[in-house]
């Protein structure tokens, strides 16, 4: 007698093996012993790794830093934001499938509304600077929601190019309403509080440091409650949204509902991002938010393997490491990443670091069960009545 | 000049205007410079409506294809002695000269849509792969030829190219029609004749429709896809190319390396309004879009305004009626 439990693991070791044997090289590798490793075993490692990424500013390591070409903490600072925007991107392009091309919309709003609100050239009521972070959460994902009322019905290409559409609205409008200041923007936007030893503000622009803590923190919660949410009923909506979207309308998945889910909480993370580095810059204008940089934002997630948010997130830190670390790239850095992406698409379609179909619910008890009927069936034959 | 009428109207009211009344007494010139503008829309969008009719793919680089033919266009007339005035040759040689810098224009143009195809989107086709990849390689090119345009020629715009001395042709009441709109709007609507009858009677526009209506039957009927599929993209590369030339006609600085992207949006717009995939569609599609755009802008006080305006159209017209005004598409076309 086969459980239907059995009968998943069977199929998900067929699909794994199958899998494999499409991946080559050295990444195949290391994931393929990644995934073989022990739930205690992964959290430690990635603990050390966490432990490492924190010491980074400290360490300077020899090779990879930007010194003495750009401030290494700085560089960071940016690298980790850039890390933040490609996991919210992830959510919208690699979870739900949503080819989001005005993701830079989100982050303006996020960056308008922290400027708005702390900046002294802003004539509105001051808050203090880390109220305006979940303002602006909560304002990009109020847009997040009227951009996809009307919008998400389309599919595919009428999506994208009506996203890139939003996004060149938010920089028009940026440009044409007085109160956002067009050209001349907000100088002096807040940034939290705090005091280093020597009674001087913690959190400057020319201090990349203890930025680049905050940004690492706030990637390491994120990454945490979209872990979970990938998990959930809603992430494995968004993967069957993504694999087959009318597939999943007849099985029963409010398609709409949840598309719009992966929007708002995109634009949120988005706003969130937006509203840091407004902070972390200290000046925002017009300028900071043209198409490039949201091609730039799509080239980090596609880079890194849409729909795995390690990829995503480290695709976000390559894509704002090279101009930094190979300085003479960094005039033609839109040209490489476009040389890339096509390159990318043409040999890697799902980057470097792919998503692979887990069975979501139950993962880990699956694969436990699926190794045990592989080790079964090349022992001996009997559990070949199991996997039939 | 319509532009400056405008933006001199916004100074008084604000960011926002609702100039009602200066709109309906402008009506007629406005409309003129829509066509005119709606005019280059179209040559632009029929390069969107042949690829999406035959490879169901919009093509996102056709923008940087448009771009390209005004760079050509410009480069071909300063080497002519073209310069920010008119020249002073005689009419012939003018006309000539034109003429060149019109082909150049769309052989560039058309090249580079070949090479687009041939680097972005053959290799995947031959890889089956999803479409979402396609989109994403199609956002590469652009990138790749919009950038190496800017490492060439840096961010400035060219210097300004007039073509002729472009002396008001008649005026009646508030109407004046100038030589340049005349040429632009009557170019585009017989070349848009010429491609539809290309399409409704030629042994190739056969080959364009029976792969638009099913590739796998057309190819058994012998019909070569990969060289149909290569015309289309050169067709529409070309077009393009020509509009770009009448852009420069227009816009006599609008050669800039990401000059493309909008108007290759409101391009992409215009496809959509009348029906992507359909060639009519296009024309009516882009004089419609000219129109409606140059009076929202108006209306509400900056040209600024205009991208704003056909944003909202497109996704309106997504909306209501996904299949455009014309709806049918390429497949459906008779003979």
């Amino acid at each position: 007698m086969t459980t239907p439990m059995q009968d998943a693991a069977a199929s998900q070791a067929i699909a794994d093996e199958q899998a494999d044997g499409t991946r080559t090289g050295r990444l195949a590798g290391i994931s393929k012993r990644w995934n073989s490793l022990a739930r205690w075993q992964q959290w430690l490692i990635l603990g050390v790794l966490v432990v490492l990424l924190y010491a980074l500013p400290v360490i300077n390591p020899p090779i990879i830093t930007t010194e003495p070409g750009f401030n290494f903490p700085l560089a960071l600072c940016d690298m980790a934001r850039f890390a933040l925007v490609a996991l919210g991107l992830n959510v919208v392009v690699g979870q739900a499938g949503l080819l989001d091309l005005g993701y830079v919309g989100f982050f303006a709003i996020g960056s308008y509304v922290a400027a708005l609100w702390t900046s002294t050239d802003s004539s509105m009521v001051h808050i203090p600077y880390l109220a305006t972070l979940p303002l602006a959460m909560m304002v990009t994902a109020f847009f997040g929601v009227i951009l996809g009322i009307p919008t998400l019905r389309l599919r595919g290409d009428y999506l994208a190019i009506v996203t890139l559409g939003f996004g060149e609205i938010i920089r028009l409008l940026a440009d044409i309403v007085p109160a956002l200041n067009g050209n001349s923007g907000f100088q002096n936007i807040g940034a939290p509080p705090g005091k280093d030893a020597n009674g001087l503000d913690l959190f400057t622009n020319f201090n990349g440091k203890p930025w680049y803590w905050l940004f690492l923190t706030v990637i390491i919660l994120l990454m945490l409650l979209l872990g979970n949410l990938e998990r959930s009923r809603v992430g494995r909506a968004w993967i069957a949204i993504r694999e087959d979207e009318d597939a999943a309308e007849v099985m029963g998945v409010p398609t709409f509902k949840f598309k719009l889910w992966a929007f708002c909480i995109g634009a949120a993370i988005g706003g969130l991002s937006g509203a840091l580095f407004a902070g972390q810059v200290g000046f925002v204008n017009n300028q900071k938010f043209d198409v490039a940089t949201s091609m730039l934002f799509i080239a980090a997630v596609v880079m890194g393997g849409s729909g795995n948010k390690f990829g995503a997130v480290l695709g976000g830190a390559i894509v704002a490491y090279v101009p930094y670390r190979f300085a003479s790239l960094a005039a033609e850095k839109y040209l490489v990443f476009g040389v890339v992406l096509v390159v990318l698409m043409i040999f890697r379609p799902q980057g470097l670091f792919g998503s692979r179909n887990h069975l979501l619910a139950y993962g880990r008890k699956v694969q436990r069960v699926a190794a045990r009927l592989r080790r079964d069936r090349s022992g001996d034959d009997t559990a070949k009545g199991v996997t039939s | 000049m319509i532009h400056t009428l405008a933006l001199a109207a916004a100074d008084n009211s604000g960011w926002i205007g609702f100039h009602l009344g200066d709109l309906i007494r402008n009506i007629l010139p406005l409309t003129v410079d829509g066509l005119t503008y709606g005019a280059i829309y179209a040559l632009v969008a029929l390069g969107y409506t042949l690829v999406y009719g035959v490879l169901n793919l919009i093509n996102f680089a056709h923008s940087e294809v448009f771009i390209s033919g005004a760079y050509a266009a410009v480069f071909t007339l300063v080497a002519f002695g073209f310069g920010p005035s008119a020249p002073t040759m005689n009419i012939v040689a003018v006309i000539g000269a034109l003429l060149v810098a019109m082909v150049a224009a769309a052989l560039t143009s058309g090249v580079i849509a070949l090479g687009v195809e041939r680097l972005a989107y053959k290799p995947l086709r031959a890889r089956n792969a999803p479409r979402l990849v396609f989109l994403i390689t199609a956002i590469g090119m652009s990138f790749v030829i919009q950038y190496a345009i800017f490492w060439w020629r840096g961010a400035v715009a060219e210097p300004r190219v007039t073509m002729f001395n472009d002396k008001a042709l008649f005026t009646v009441g508030r109407l004046t029609v100038y030589p340049s709109q005349l040429i632009i709007v009557i170019a585009a609507v017989l070349m848009m004749v010429g491609i539809d009858a290309l399409i409704r009677r030629t042994r190739i526009g056969r080959g364009i429709r029976a792969v638009a209506q099913d590739p796998d039957t057309a190819t058994l009927m012998g019909v070569n896809r990969e060289r149909i599929i290569m015309v289309t993209f050169v067709l529409g590369g070309c077009l393009a190319g020509v509009a770009a030339f009448f852009y420069i006609m227009k816009v006599p600085s609008g050669a800039v390396y990401n000059g493309g992207f909008i108007l290759g949006i409101k391009a992409f717009t215009a496809a959509v309004l009348g029906g992507i995939g359909n060639v009519r569609g296009a024309l009516l599609g882009g004089l419609l879009l000219g129109v409606i755009g140059n009076y929202g802008s108006y209306l509400l006080g900056s040209s600024q305004w205009i991208d704003i305006v056909c944003f909202v159209i497109l996704v309106a017209v997504l909306m209501v009626r996904p299949d455009g005004i014309l709806g049918s598409n390429l497949a459906k076309v008779r003979a």
